[in-house]
């Protein structure tokens, strides 16, 4: 590899506004080339880090290097090449989607195509509109033309699908994956789960200021707690049969009146025996599934909360 | 490694200086004479003032000598444009951008704050340009006879332009935008009444007019004045005042003004 430093490197972060600790000792690496997805509520401190990165703040503690570079000391020589999705705002008024996006072009050495890019995320529609009277959909996708369009190495993306209709989120996350494809290293912030799940090769979990958890989609929700099976019949089964079939460390029981759930590792085999066991005793078992955990139960189990706050 | 170069293959790099803040003042400056509430400040205000006053007599503009309304009314005009573009516009624009993200969003961009701040000098400049015009070509319309050194004029515009912005900065970067809104728009509308715009200040009892002299504005539409009308060569003391406003106002905002 030409790259040998990550392109992002923050280690024991702290920030603080007054009394109130924003970031407290938090700690990621995003590897060149990568997408990664800082997961967590409302009020976790990820636009706080993500800030401390682009170099609008200063961190109180810890250190941060952005492409080796410390964003603090030497911002004009990291904004040509680092991209910014603010998470509103950030244009004029007064301005019209393409002459803005075409004035940040100008400020580049090699810009992308503004008409390529008004095309991919459909902000030809927004024509002679100014800023101002543009949906929240529209503004969001202009923002993001912004970050991309200087062509950056590595581009922050704060919450880049918050109040976007289905297809708009579907053109982001496509976007984002050529970004990926073409080499571009993508750190994006979301409280979404199954955006990030869809589209980080990393994730890092943020409660209350530090990581939780690292790592890929799957490790995360492999990791740990199990995964689980469950099926609908009759009510007041006797389930003593089934556990003692089951390999070690499953379990089986009834949650609700007639619906019933087994945990452990659920393999073919483990679905076999659950199924031959129903055989025997005469069950349909009705809505039969196998849950994988996502990345909300990873959350809800590390911190009893929910992700949406 | 890959070879082949995609759409969004990195390929970063700020563009020349000189471009970007080219790019930056043409913007601003666009922005600027697309908003109908500026245009309103800068142009139809000045210019209806000029015409209305120099054909009706409202306003008792002193002792004539024999001279036309106009040559009172104009070097004023002139202050009032300065005035209007450096500071109240200059001051709600910057306001609102500070407000809305943009000055945040540009700091992101290779453009640095100085090339902003450059830049914005500039779309001010131009602005300006095209108001003298326009209210130099309506004062001649309406039988200005103007004297004095051309270069001293330039030379006080300038040094009022520098005063004004630092105050309307100051404002921008300190005050939230509303209230820039509104104390931009009144302290406007006090000086163009007691600043000696269209109010010679000799009618003003004699502790308040010892005062109003010492406004930007005040020196600058009197400094104006001196030149344009009386034929003066430099007015020395007008222009000191100038600049003790421009190095306070540039130097407090060039401490407080903050970027979000």
């Amino acid at each position: 590899m030409d790259s040998p430093q990550p392109a992002v490197e923050i280690v024991g972060l702290v920030k603080t506004y007054g009394d109130k600790t924003a970031v407290d000792g938090l700690g990621l690496t995003v590897e060149r080339g990568s997408v990664t997805a800082v997961l967590g509520p409302n009020g976790a401190g990820k636009t706080t880090t993500i800030e401390v990165c682009e170099g609008y703040r200063r961190a109180d503690g810890g250190t941060v290097r952005v492409l080796g570079l410390d964003p603090a000391v030497d911002g004009e020589r990291l904004r040509p090449r680092v991209g910014v999705m603010l998470q509103s705002g950030g244009v004029y008024a007064g301005a019209r989607a393409e002459e803005m996006l075409r004035h940040v072009a100008k400020l580049h050495a090699n810009p992308l195509d503004v008409p390529m890019l008004v095309e991919r995320l459909g902000l030809g529609s927004c024509g002679r509109t100014t800023y101002r009277r543009l949906s929240g959909g529209q503004q969001q996708r202009l923002a993001l033309a912004l970050a991309v369009v200087g062509r950056p190495e590595l581009v922050f993306l704060d919450e880049p699908t918050a109040g976007l209709d289905p297809q708009a989120r579907r053109a982001t996350w496509d976007l984002v994956g050529d970004l990926r494809a073409d080499g571009v290293t993508v750190v994006l912030t979301t409280h979404f789960m199954d955006e990030a799940e869809q589209l980080a090769d990393d994730v890092h979990i943020v409660d209350r200021g530090r990581v939780i958890a690292s790592g890929s989609p799957e490790a995360l929700c492999r990791d740990g707690a199990e995964n689980s099976l469950r099926f609908a019949g009759p009510p007041g089964l006797d389930l003593t049969a089934m556990v003692a079939a089951l390999p070690e460390g499953a379990k089986a029981f009834e949650v609700a009146r007639g619906s019933y759930r087994v945990e452990g590792d659920i393999d073919p085999q483990l679905l076999a025996t659950v199924t031959s066991w129903c055989a025997q005793h005469g069950v349909m078992p009705e809505k039969l599934t196998v849950e994988r955990r996502t990345l909300e139960d990873v959350f809800l189990e590390l911190t009893g909360r929910e992700l949406r706050a | 490694m890959t070879t082949t170069t995609g759409t969004f293959t990195p390929d970063p790099g700020a563009a020349p200086l000189g471009r970007m803040i080219a790019a930056q003042t043409a913007l601003e400056t666009k922005m600027l004479l697309r908003n109908g509430e500026q245009l309103l400040l800068t142009v139809v205000i000045p210019t209806l003032l000029l015409v209305l006053f120099s054909a009706v007599d409202v306003v008792d503009v002193g002792e004539l000598h024999g001279q036309k309304r106009v040559d009172f009314l104009a070097p004023g005009m002139l202050a009032l444009a300065v005035l209007s573009t450096a500071f109240t516009g200059q001051a709600i624009a910057t306001g609102f951008e500070r407000r809305y993200g943009v000055l945040k969003r540009l700091g992101a961009t290779p453009l640095p704050r100085w090339g902003l701040m450059v830049a914005k000098t500039g779309c001010v400049l131009v602005v300006e340009a095209l108001q003298v015009a326009l209210l130099t070509a309506i004062a001649f319309s309406l039988g200005w006879s103007p004297h004095g050194n051309p270069l001293a004029v330039v030379l006080l515009l300038v040094l009022g332009t520098a005063a004004f912005s630092g105050l309307g900065l100051l404002m921008a970067g300190t005050l939230r935008a509303e209230a820039t809104l509104a104390a931009a728009n009144l302290v406007f509308v006090l000086l163009l009444v007691g600043g000696g715009v269209i109010v010679p200040l000799d009618k003003f009892p004699g502790g308040v007019e010892a005062v109003l002299n010492l406004t930007p504005i005040a020196a600058l539409s009197d400094g104006l004045r001196d030149v344009l009308q009386h034929g003066a060569s430099m007015p020395w003391a007008d222009a000191g005042i100038l600049v003790v406003w421009a190095v306070l106002g540039l130097g407090l905002a060039a401490r407080f003004f903050r970027w979000e």
